[in-house]
């Protein structure tokens, strides 16, 4: 039965593979990058046969505790990421409980991290390999750790597997994840100058966790080494005991699941509340404009996107804090305005089949464009502006704003003139309606890329006139130019807008039809 | 074949309320329906059966101006649909099948949008959504957003969506799939109360039952192309509608074999 889970896992992700080759593209360049990672840590492992003991010993714990921790933690944010074995699924056959556990425990170490995990765990034997008996410790705990780690996951996503399937939590762990993965880059080197600050700490950090269910496995074969029998017998108890706890609340919790389905509960809300729909005119742009900027507000697809706009300013302020001088801030307002103006080229497409409403109701391709356009203008306008304006305040060079706001309206403007046009016409692969903003459903990749690359070449033309005089007034010095910019960025950005909207409005209303075939390709 | 020649015994009245003519689509080598035309009396209660993969959601599809036909043309009321598209879709209300909702709205602010996106006055929609979910008994449920609704209420919830605008004709690709029978009946009774104040109705279904109950016209569709038009009682000629959908589908021929199913 094991072996048949085996088989079953195996058969799946090739199966998946095969569907697309882009699948097997992204599979092959993540397991690149996997194996690279892998093949650094193993070499530090094995490097680290020759070092001091002590040093060894909190190196290995401080980074199983680190590895046991992140299994537990990655499942709750990306539940739905590996749902292959999903236990539900096997509500109807009649497995029997340990063979199911084991099965599934075996089948969630294939897999990239599972892979991954399991050799760097079994390097940690070279690095104790000073003697039988150490190697022999390290190996029985770099088994119990990778164990742990594949239980613990198995633990949590059962657990969490009744929450995960509410909307509103896959909502909100989608955007939580969002944060983290901006602004990685501050969070690296601030953990690393936090750490290179306390070096003392670590050692005294590691020997408290290596008592820990997090640490111990991975503290036998350094106890060992050190001459510690007494703590490492103490500590192999406490990794068993540990795995034998978590190996039983997941039968329990494993039992309980596959009687009681998840069951995404939902609270009953009268009416009467109308929100943005009220608050707007009355006409069909008016409605289009309140559904966009509803959906801005509750779809994680359109709101992951408001997310990282307000972290920009903390990278590039963190930046600047670290090279000392602020130059990126100039860039911050036009490449928001870019954002925010090129994300809606594929509004259509996060439609899906609900445009089918447009269609039906036979709404005129203007307003509908125009309602789009001006839900992403409400809140795009005073962001671009504000930034523009602080990153002005923050350098003191006040003599670049009008410039800066020249190039940035005129990127906004002219951007959100080409979106209109784009989404009337061309469809690209999104996640769907209710699908977590980090998943690429297969699809038309060429098309999205095609549709993607020469729709930024056409504002990257669109804008020239801003950005020339933006170079000229930075080569003269002339702050003239700065102000002609000013009010050629306005004047040629309305301009476009109102081209666009009304040159897409009249593509959606010859070809709604086959804009709506399009997207129900893709669903 | 005994059924009654299509598009002549429906004896349509002076104008009828589609009129649909040689409707042909292809998906890429496949005929998905294959020239059909169909007379739909104004003030009918038209009812197209067919298999799954017969056509009906393609035709009407195409009869509604969301999917453009290969060839042939859709006559709503006197307006040609692919001609005139914003008149015809006035007179329309569509209740599509299998395709999504805009369902991160409440069911309150899905069938407001949907009244303000035809131009409706604001004072009109407002009252016409409380009284729409109260029939469609979703008055509880106003606030809840649709995505969270079961399949039963989004299907009522859709079906208000197309109401809302008072139209001509009401086409309805399968409205009773999921929805429960307290509120089909509901349902039923709003329809019988719009047909005979007037108004037209097509629903498809492969609910025979329903179909022969609720429909005074029947239209039987199979492998893109009409069996059989006309009314209920001239199209099942004395069998019951299940029987002479089978007869002239031309299906149950496979009930030997699985005699293993029974050595339990």
């Amino acid at each position: 039965m094991v072996a048949h889970l085996l088989r079953l896992k195996l058969t799946l992700l090739r199966n998946g593979l095969r569907r697309s080759p882009w699948q097997l593209l992204g599979m092959a360049i993540a397991g690149l990058y996997a194996l690279g990672v892998v093949a650094a840590l193993v070499i530090g492992l094995v490097l680290l046969r020759n070092a001091g003991t002590g040093t060894a010993h909190t190196a290995v714990v401080l980074g199983g505790s680190a590895a046991v921790l992140g299994w537990g933690l990655i499942p709750v944010v990306a539940s739905a990421t590996d749902m292959t074995l999903d236990p539900a699924r096997f509500t109807t056959f009649a497995i029997p409980m340990k063979q199911l556990l084991a099965g599934l425990a075996v089948g969630g170490l294939i897999g990239i991290p599972g892979l991954a995990t399991a050799l760097v765990a079994l390097a940690t034997v070279a690095t104790w390999s000073r003697g039988v008996l150490p190697a022999l410790a390290a190996l029985v705990g770099a088994c119990l750790g990778v164990m742990t780690c594949v239980v613990l996951a198995k633990v949590v996503t059962t657990a969490t597997a009744s929450l995960a399937a509410s909307r509103r939590f896959k909502d909100i762990s989608a955007l939580a994840f969002m944060v983290p993965l901006v602004l990685l880059g501050p969070i690296v080197a601030g953990v690393a100058r936090g750490v290179s600050a306390s070096t003392g700490f670590l050692p005294d950090f590691a020997m408290a966790l290596s008592w820990t269910p997090l640490g111990a496995p991975w503290a036998l074969g350094g106890d060992v080494a050190a001459g510690r029998p007494g703590a490492a017998a103490v500590k192999l108890l406490v990794a068993l005991a540990v795995l034998a706890g978590l190996a039983w609340c997941w039968k329990l919790l494993l039992e309980r699941a596959l009687v009681t389905p998840p069951y995404a509960g939902a609270v009953k809300r009268k009416g009467g509340r109308l929100g943005l729909l009220g608050v707007v005119p009355p006409t069909p742009a008016g409605a289009v404009m309140a559904r966009s900027l509803t959906y801005w507000l509750r779809d994680p697809r359109y709101s992951g996107s408001l997310v990282v706009i307000p972290l920009l300013p903390v990278i590039m302020l963190f930046q600047g804090a670290q090279t000392g001088h602020y130059g990126g801030l100039a860039f911050l307002a036009p490449i928001s305005a870019f954002i925010l103006a090129w994300s809606i080229s594929a509004d259509v497409s996060y439609d899906n089949t609900a445009f089918a409403l447009h269609v039906a109701t036979g709404v005129r391709g203007v307003a509908d464009r125009l309602g789009r356009s001006l839900a992403c203008l409400v809140f795009a306008l005073p962001v671009v502006l504000v930034f523009a304006v602080g990153a002005a305040a923050l350098t003191r060079d006040w003599v670049a704003l009008p410039g800066q706001l020249g190039l940035s309206l005129g990127i906004l403007f002219s951007g959100l003139g080409l979106s209109s046009v784009v989404s009337a016409r061309y469809t690209v692969t999104v996640p769907l309606p209710g699908d977590s903003p980090f998943k690429k459903p297969p699809g038309n990749v060429g098309q999205t890329l095609a549709v993607q690359f020469v729709g930024m070449l056409v504002l990257l033309v669109l804008v020239l006139p801003e950005a020339a005089l933006l170079v000229a007034h930075a080569v003269t010095g002339n702050a003239m130019f700065g102000w002609i910019n000013l009010v050629v960025g306005v004047i040629l950005g309305l301009v476009f807008f109102v081209a666009g909207v009304r040159l897409g409005g009249r593509w959606l209303d010859v070809r709604g039809p086959e804009l709506l075939a399009q997207v129900s390709v893709n669903r | 074949m005994t059924a009654p020649i299509p598009g002549q015994a429906s004896n349509p009245g002076p104008i009828a309320a589609l009129s649909i003519r040689g409707l042909a689509k292809r998906f890429g080598g496949k005929i998905a329906v294959d020239g059909i035309s169909l007379e739909v009396p104004a003030g009918s209660f038209f009812g197209i059966v067919g298999p799954n993969g017969a056509g009906k959601t393609t035709t009407l599809s195409m009869a509604t101006g969301l999917l453009r036909p290969d060839f042939g043309t859709a006559v709503v009321h006197g307006v040609d649909v692919w001609q005139h598209p914003l008149e015809a879709k006035r007179l329309m209300g569509i209740l599509p099948d299998g395709v999504r909702l805009f369902d991160r709205l409440t069911g309150e602010q899905l069938i407001t949008y949907a009244g303000l996106l035809r131009g409706m006055d604001k004072a009109v929609v407002a009252a016409r959504v409380g009284e729409l979910l109260a029939a469609m008994d979703l008055a509880q449920d106003a606030g809840t957003l649709v995505v969270d609704y079961s399949a039963g209420m989004t299907k009522k919830i859709a079906l208000a969506s197309a109401m809302i605008h008072a139209p001509r004709v009401l086409v309805l690709d399968e409205p009773f799939e999921a929805v429960d029978p307290v509120s089909a009946a509901n349902i039923r009774s709003i329809l019988d109360r719009y047909v005979a104040s007037g108004g037209t109705v097509i629903v498809s279904s492969h609910v025979m039952d329903l179909v022969q109950r609720m429909c005074d016209h029947v239209a039987v569709v199979a492998r893109g192309r009409l069996l059989a038009a006309g009314t209920v009682d001239a199209v099942r000629a004395g069998a019951s509608l299940e029987d002479r959908f089978v007869q002239l589908v031309g299906g149950h021929s496979h009930t030997e074999g699985l005699e293993w199913l029974r050595t339990f």
